[in-house]
């Protein structure tokens, strides 16, 4: 009897149990028990935004804050990112129908010279994760790719990541470029990389370092809840 | 023992390595986005600079130009398809100069990580990462490579596959991670768990140990983490020059030769026996380093906070595997079955 006990039936959990368990199951990153949780949620009349809001970000935010407290690392927070991208796999088609309001769109690459990309990938997943939308131009991507990719994809926030401190300065030429062009202001403009560091974020004039891939979730959510503000004053 | 690395450990009671290779290129002219392994056949010079570079300030054991050379990262230039060639190179240039220095050198063929991430996580197979290390050993083998150095790995399994193709080539190995989350690789390794995989290896290394990362304390941190883990086996402590800062436009590592004296000195004292630099370590910071080896005394185990006093601090708080890191307990629901 008591195996049947720990054989949960999710579609039996009434909602109240069965939120806490899809977190569950993303932390343990438990791809089909995900996907199935959200089938059930959505059978039962939430919007596809609420499914997305408390039950995969909102798990998400655990796996998050556990990985920059150092509880989890990476192999398990990309075991969880890829539960969470299953379920969002479900929603992101019934999100656009229903015209659920957006997290946000970030705009990600490794900059010019630069051809590491797993903290790249991390930040990516970890941010879709959270529920935006990620646009990745991969590794050694020039200026012109970076202001192509603004231009087209009116991100809220551009993303560079330099694992090398020879490449690093180059987000620097990004980011004069923008000046330049009168761009700046028009984006969050967030850095990452191992040589990184916060001192080296403001001297370029980026909005923020972010040290990790959490970090960097946290910091988007904010600016982004920043400039919404910011349009709503004005 | 017939290979050179372990002869060499048998007469010696410390060895050094060399510096940065990727700093060192950068300041001849390597402009970022090219291949460092390119210029083994474009400017075969330059390398041999390179080398002899550490070569006349002291270093006992020079690692060869081919840390990107596996084909997973050659694709990224579309050069996957001279990978034997490159790597051939990058040891045929450091043996012709190895053999006309008059004293023992050790060339070490360097094997940098795929870049990939493995599965079940990401989509390379074991297999896969087998081959593609492989492919490099034997370039570099054929090149005339004494020893492979693998390093800057994260995940333990890149780890065993690198073992694995040393076997393949029939080479000693030597094999480093490189710990740069809070005392962890990124993968979340910590320093026991090195120790235990090692020895756990079929194929094991004639030495290993810690590289890069994050400045020289961090890594210092790691080396007394090998140590109290109780393994005979020598470490090796390669550690960056500093941390990098950002003046005038330029990047540079904060770590002088000074510093790094001290550090190499310090990481024998931990229980190092290969000591070398990483990132921003140039040949007069290896001058500086070996004088000091030389010169100076051995001395007891530093504590962390002397580490702290003479190199700088720690980047946290924590080397990962103390006992006040287990999780918090999260209340859990009941598991699936």
């Amino acid at each position: 009897m008591a195996e049947e006990d720990d054989d949960l039936i999710l579609s039996d959990l009434p909602d109240d149990e069965l939120v806490p368990q899809m977190h569950d199951d993303l932390y343990d990153g438990l791809k089909e028990e995900v996907v199935e949780g959200v089938e059930i949620l959505l059978s039962r009349g939430w919007t596809p935004y609420r499914v997305l809001t408390e039950a995969l970000v909102a798990g998400m935010t655990v796996v998050g804050n556990d990985f920059r407290d150092g509880i989890l690392f990476v192999p398990e927070v990309l075991l969880a990112a890829n539960a969470m991208k299953s379920g969002m796999g479900l929603l992101k088609p019934l999100l656009v129908e229903t015209g659920a309001p957006r997290m946000g769109k970030m705009v990600i690459g490794t900059v010019k010279g630069d051809i590491h990309d797993i903290g790249k990938n991390l930040v990516a997943m970890m941010m879709e994760g959270a529920g935006f939308e990620v646009v990745d131009l991969g590794i050694n991507t020039a200026v012109e790719a970076y202001l192509a990719a603004l231009e087209t994809e009116q991100p809220d926030i551009l993303g560079m990541s330099a694992l090398l401190t020879t490449t690093m300065p180059y987000m620097k030429i990004v980011i004069d470029t923008l000046t330049e062009k009168g761009l700046r202001d028009d984006y969050i403009v967030l850095v990452g990389g191992a040589p990184l560091n916060e001192e080296f974020g403001r001297a370029i004039g980026a909005d923020a370092y972010c040290r990790d891939a959490a970090v960097a979730v946290e910091t988007a959510k904010d600016f982004v809840a920043r400039k919404h503000n910011q349009v709503a004053a004005g | 023992m017939t290979d050179a690395l372990s002869r060499m450990l048998a007469t010696r009671d410390w060895l050094m390595a060399d510096g940065a290779t990727g700093t060192n290129l950068f300041n001849m002219g390597l402009s970022s986005g090219e291949a460092p392994e390119l210029w083994n056949v474009d400017q075969p010079d330059k390398i041999r600079a390179l080398y002899r570079g550490a070569i006349d300030a002291g270093s006992d054991i020079f690692l060869t130009n081919s840390f990107g050379g596996n084909a997973s990262r050659l694709k990224l230039h579309d050069a996957q398809g001279r990978v034997r060639e490159l790597n051939r190179v990058a040891a045929e240039l450091g043996r012709e100069l190895a053999d006309a220095a008059g004293r023992d050198l050790v060339v070490a063929g360097s094997i940098g990580p795929t870049g990939e991430i493995m599965e079940p996580m990401g989509v390379l197979s074991y297999a896969a990462a087998v081959e593609i290390f492989h492919e490099q050993a034997e370039g570099l083998k054929e090149g005339g490579a004494d020893v492979l150095w693998v390093e800057t790995i994260s995940a333990p399994d890149e780890f065993k596959a690198a073992a694995e193709a040393a076997s393949l080539a029939g080479m000693p190995w030597v094999g480093t991670m490189s710990f740069d989350t809070a005392g962890r690789t990124m993968m979340g390794v910590t320093a026991t768990s090195l120790v235990e995989l090692v020895e756990k290896l079929p194929h094991k290394p004639l030495a290993f140990g810690a590289n890069c990362g994050v400045g020289a304390s961090d890594l210092l941190r790691t080396v007394l983490g090998f140590a109290a883990a109780g393994t005979e086996r020598p470490i090796i402590a390669k550690g960056n020059a500093g941390i990098p800062k950002y003046v005038d436009g330029h990047i540079h590592y904060d770590g002088t030769p000074e510093l790094m004296a001290d550090y190499a000195v310090l990481a024998r004292d931990c229980g190092a026996t290969i000591i070398g630099g990483c990132c921003g370590t140039t040949p007069e910071h290896l001058v500086a380093m070996r004088a000091a080896l030389e010169t100076r005394p051995r001395g007891a185990r530093p504590s962390l906070d002397e580490i702290a006093e003479r190199l700088g601090g720690f980047s946290s708080a924590s080397d990962g595997t103390g006992e006040g890191d287990t999780p918090p307990d999260r209340p859990r629901r009941r598991r699936r079955g």
